[in-house]
C-alpha cells in the first residue's frame, strides 16, 4: 500500500505526540501518583454504617492532625450527611482552614450519586458497595460548592452542601 | 427507467424512505425536548402539566441518542447496500422486519418515558429501575438493529460468491465493518439488560451488581459513538469526493482507517468510568491508551479528506497555494453541511481527548463541558454529515431533483446551525469549566455564589437552543419539500470512484477472520482481568429504585 511522503511525515508526528502525550499522563498517574479516583473497598450498601467511617458519629470533617483532615460522607436521595453540630442540626457547611491537606471518603446508601467540589479537581463517582476516596491539598480560600453532578433522580439538583476554606 | 439510472428499485426506495421518515420525526420531538431543557435551566420556565425535567431529558437523550441515529443509519446503509451490492426480495423483507421490530421498541419504550415511568435516562443508572417495559423496548430496538446487521452481512457475502476474486465495493465494506462494530458491542447492552435489568425489575432478583451493570454498559456506550461517526466517514470518503467532481484519495487508506476504526473502538469503555471506585487504576489507564488509538485513523481521515480535497482543485486548474480550496463548491449544500462537520470535529475531537485523558477528565467529568463536547461530536459534525447527506439522498430516493431553493434553504440551515451550536455548545464548555453539572434541572444550589456564575452561560444555552430548534424546523420543512414538493426528475446517486492506475488494494484488508479475530483478543486483553477482578470483589447487590425517580 502506497503512502505519500506527506501522508508519512504527518502521521509521524501525529502518532509522536500521542506517545509523548500518553507517556506525559502516565508518568502523571504512576509516578506522581495523581490516579484518578479508585478505591478498592467495598461495603454492604444495606448497611453502610456496619463500616467504622460513616457511623453516625464518624459522618462529617475528622481532624487527623496540623492541617490534615477526613471528611466522610454518606449521600442519599437527596442530601449529603455531614453529621450534626453541638446543637444536634444537620451539618451543611464544613469549614477547613486553607493548606490543610483533605482526604474525602464517601459512598451512597441508596442510588448513584455524585461528588464534585465546583471549582476544585475534588470529582467522583459514588456507587453503592463501593467507598470512593480522594486526597487534596485545600490551598484557596473561598467557598466552594459540593454539588451532586451524577444523575440521582427528581430531587438531583437540590443536592448540595458547602464548604468554606478560610485563611487562618 | 428511474431505478436504472439512481440504482434504487421503488421498493429499496420505499424501505430506506420508512427509516427517513422516523429520522425527521425524532428529531423534532426530540429537539423540542433540548429546547425546552435549555428553557428550563434559565431559572424563568416551567414546564407545564407536571412533566419533569428529566422526563424530557430522557426523551431527549433516547430519542435523539439511540432512535434517531440508529433509524438515520440503518436506512443510509440500505440504501448504500442496495446500491453497491444489491438486495434480493428476501433480504428486503428481513429489512422490513428490522424496522418494524426496532419501531414497536421504540414506541413501547416512549410510551414508558412519557407516563413518567422510566426516567432513567438513556444511561440506565441502575439501581433506579424503570418499568419493565422500557428495557423490553430497547431490547427490541437492539434485536431490529441485528436483523439489519445480518441483511448487510448476506448482501455483502451473496456479492462476494458472484465476484470471486474481487474486492467488494467500498462503501459496501464500510457498512459492513461498521455493522460488525455494532455487533459486538451490543453484545455487552444486550447482556446487561437481558440478564442483570430485566430479571431484576420484574422482580425475580432481589439484587443487582451496580458496576458490573455499567461496565457492560460503557462496554457498549463508547463504541455506540462511532457507530455514529462511521456512517459520516463513509460520505466523506466516498461520497464527498464525487460531489466535489473528484476521486477517492486511497481505497486502501479509507478501508485501512476503517479497520483500525473496528478494532480501537470497543476496549476503550473504562475512560467513561476513570471516576468509579472499583476499577483498577492500571486498567483504566490501558483503555484509555487504547481510546487514544482511535485518534490514528482520525488522522488518516483528516489527511485523505483535504488530499481529496487539493487534488481535485488542482486538476480542475486552480492553481496557488489555496486555490483548489477557495473553488471547493462552497455553494453546494452537498458538500458545505458536512464540510462544516468536519471542521466542528476539529474542537470537538480535541475535547475528546481531554475528557479521555485519565486523570485529567476529574476536571470535567459530569459537567455540562461533556454536554458541550457531544454536541460538537454527534449534533455538529455527525448531525450536519446526515443533513448533507439527506439533500441528495431523500431526492434519489423519491424521484424529485435538488433545485435551487432547497439548496438556498439547505445553506441557511447550515448556517443556522452553526451559529446555534456556536452559543449553545459554546457556553457549555465554559459553565463546564467553572463546575456546572450536567444532567441537573435549574438549581441555584442555595444560593450558591458559584452557581449564580453559571446563569450567564445558562442563558447563553437558551438562546443558541432557541436557535437550533429554528435550525430543525427549518430541516423539517427541508425534509417535507424533498418528499412531496421539489420538481420530479433524477437525483444521481454519487459514489466517488478510486483514481485511475492505482495501486490495486491489498487483499488482507477484507480478511475478515483476521480483523475479527484482532479485535476479539484485544477486547479479551483489554476486560477479561478486570471485569473478573470486578466480579470477583464485588459488594452486595442493590435492590431497586423506583420513588426517586418519581415513581411509587
Amino acid at each position: 500500500m502506497h503512502l505519500h511522503k506527506y501522508e508519512k511525515i504527518w502521521m509521524a508526528s501525529g502518532v509522536g505526540t500521542l506517545l509523548v502525550f500518553l507517556i506525559v499522563l502516565g508518568i502523571g498517574a504512576f509516578y506522581q501518583g495523581t490516579q484518578p479516583p479508585s478505591c478498592m473497598v467495598t461495603l454492604d450498601p444495606q448497611n453502610v454504617q456496619a463500616h467504622e467511617a460513616f457511623k453516625e458519629e464518624n459522618l462529617g470533617l475528622q481532624q487527623l492532625g496540623e492541617k490534615e483532615y477526613t471528611l466522610n460522607v454518606l449521600a442519599s436521595a437527596f442530601n449529603y450527611n455531614l453529621g450534626k453540630d453541638e446543637d444536634g442540626n444537620n451539618v451543611k457547611t464544613i469549614r477547613i482552614p486553607a493548606g490543610s491537606k483533605v482526604m474525602f471518603q464517601a459512598t451512597t446508601e441508596d442510588v448513584i450519586h455524585g461528588f464534585q467540589l465546583a471549582g476544585t479537581n475534588v470529582n467522583m463517582m459514588l456507587e453503592p458497595g463501593y467507598i470512593s476516596t480522594l486526597e487534596t491539598t485545600l490551598d484557596n480560600p473561598g467557598t466552594y460548592t459540593l454539588i451532586c453532578n451524577e444523575y440521582c433522580g427528581t430531587g438531583h439538583h437540590l443536592m448540595t452542601a458547602t464548604v468554606e476554606v478560610y485563611e487562618e | 427507467m428511474i431505478a436504472e439510472k439512481t440504482g434504487l428499485s421503488k421498493a429499496d426506495s420505499r424501505l430506506v424512505m420508512s427509516f427517513m421518515w422516523v429520522t425527521f420525526i425524532s428529531l423534532l420531538i426530540g429537539g423540542l425536548m433540548g429546547l425546552l431543557q435549555t428553557l428550563v435551566r434559565t431559572g424563568n420556565f416551567n414546564l407545564p402539566f407536571g412533566i419533569g425535567y428529566y422526563q424530557i431529558l430522557t426523551v431527549h437523550g433516547v430519542i435523539l441518542g439511540l432512535v434517531l441515529t440508529t433509524f438515520f443509519i440503518i436506512g443510509f446503509q440500505f440504501a448504500l447496500m442496495a446500491k453497491t451490492v444489491g438486495m434480493t426480495n428476501k433480504q428486503r423483507k428481513w429489512a422490513w422486519a428490522s424496522f418494524w421490530v426496532m419501531l414497536i421498541g421504540t414506541i413501547a419504550s416512549a410510551i414508558m418515558i412519557l407516563l413518567g415511568k422510566a426516567s432513567v435516562l438513556y444511561t440506565f443508572y441502575a439501581p433506579l429501575k424503570a418499568h419493565p417495559i422500557f428495557y423490553f423496548g430497547l431490547t427490541f430496538v437492539v434485536v431490529g438493529s441485528w436483523i439489519a446487521c445480518f441483511v448487510n452481512f448476506h448482501q455483502l457475502y451473496q456479492w462476494k460468491k458472484k465476484h470471486q476474486g474481487e474486492h467488494s465495493p467500498l462503501l459496501a465494506f464500510m457498512v459492513v465493518i461498521n455493522m460488525l462494530m455494532w455487533f459486538i458491542c451490543t453484545l455487552g447492552v444486550a447482556a446487561t439488560v437481558l440478564i442483570q435489568f430485566i430479571p431484576w425489575s420484574l422482580g425475580l432478583v432481589g439484587e443487582i451488581n451496580i458496576l458490573v451493570s455499567r461496565t457492560l454498559f460503557w462496554y457498549f456506550g463508547h463504541p455506540l459513538v462511532y457507530f455514529w461517526l462511521l456512517p459520516a466517514y463513509m460520505a466523506w470518503y466516498a461520497i464527498l469526493p464525487k460531489i466535489i467532481g473528484g476521486k477517492i484519495f486511497s481505497d486502501s487508506l479509507a478501508r485501512l482507517a476503517f479497520i483500525l476504526f473496528l478494532i480501537f473502538s470497543i476496549p476503550v469503555g473504562f475512560h467513561h468510568q476513570l471516576l468509579e471506585p472499583g476499577i483498577d487504576p492500571m486498567w483504566k489507564y490501558i483503555q484509555v491508551v487504547l481510546t487514544f488509538a482511535v485518534i490514528i485513523p482520525s488522522l488518516l481521515t483528516a489527511f485523505s479528506m483535504f488530499a481529496t480535497f487539493e487534488i481535485t482543485g488542482r486538476q480542475k486548474g486552480y492553481t496557488g497555494l489555496f486555490g483548489w480550496f477557495r473553488h471547493l463548491p462552497w455553494k453546494d449544500v452537498r458538500f458545505f453541511a458536512p464540510f462544516m462537520g468536519m471542521v466542528a470535529f476539529i474542537p470537538a475531537g480535541a475535547g475528546g481527548i481531554i475528557n479521555a485523558s485519565n486523570q485529567m477528565n476529574q476536571v470535567v467529568h459530569n459537567t455540562i463541558w461533556v454536554t458541550g463536547h457531544f454536541h460538537l461530536t454527534l449534533a455538529t459534525t455527525v448531525i450536519l454529515t446526515f443533513f448533507g447527506i439527506t439533500y441528495w439522498l431523500v431526492p434519489v430516493l423519491t424521484g424529485r431533483k435538488i433545485d435551487k431553493k432547497i439548496n438556498t434553504l439547505g445553506m441557511t440551515q447550515t448556517i443556522v446551525w452553526l451559529v446555534g451550536m456556536f452559543f449553545m455548545s459554546g457556553s457549555m464548555h465554559l459553565a463546564g469549566l467553572l463546575g456546572a453539572p450536567r444532567r441537573s434541572a435549574f438549581s441555584d444550589y442555595q444560593g450558591s455564589a458559584q452557581a449564580a456564575e453559571w446563569i450567564g452561560y445558562q442563558y447563553g444555552q437558551a438562546i443558541g437552543g432557541s436557535i437550533l430548534f429554528i435550525g430543525i424546523l427549518i430541516m423539517l420543512y427541508n425534509f417535507f419539500y424533498m418528499t412531496f414538493k421539489a420538481p420530479k426528475g433524477v437525483e444521481e446517486f454519487p459514489i466517488a470512484e478510486a483514481p485511475d492506475g492505482s495501486e490495486p488494494t491489498p487483499l488482507v484488508l477484507e480478511n475478515w477472520k483476521l480483523w475479527i479475530g484482532i479485535t476479539v483478543v484485544l477486547i479479551a486483553f483489554a476486560y477479561t482481568i478486570p471485569f473478573v477482578d470486578i466480579i470477583q470483589n464485588s459488594p452486595p447487590g442493590s435492590p431497586p429504585f423506583e420513588w426517586p425517580i418519581g415513581n411509587g
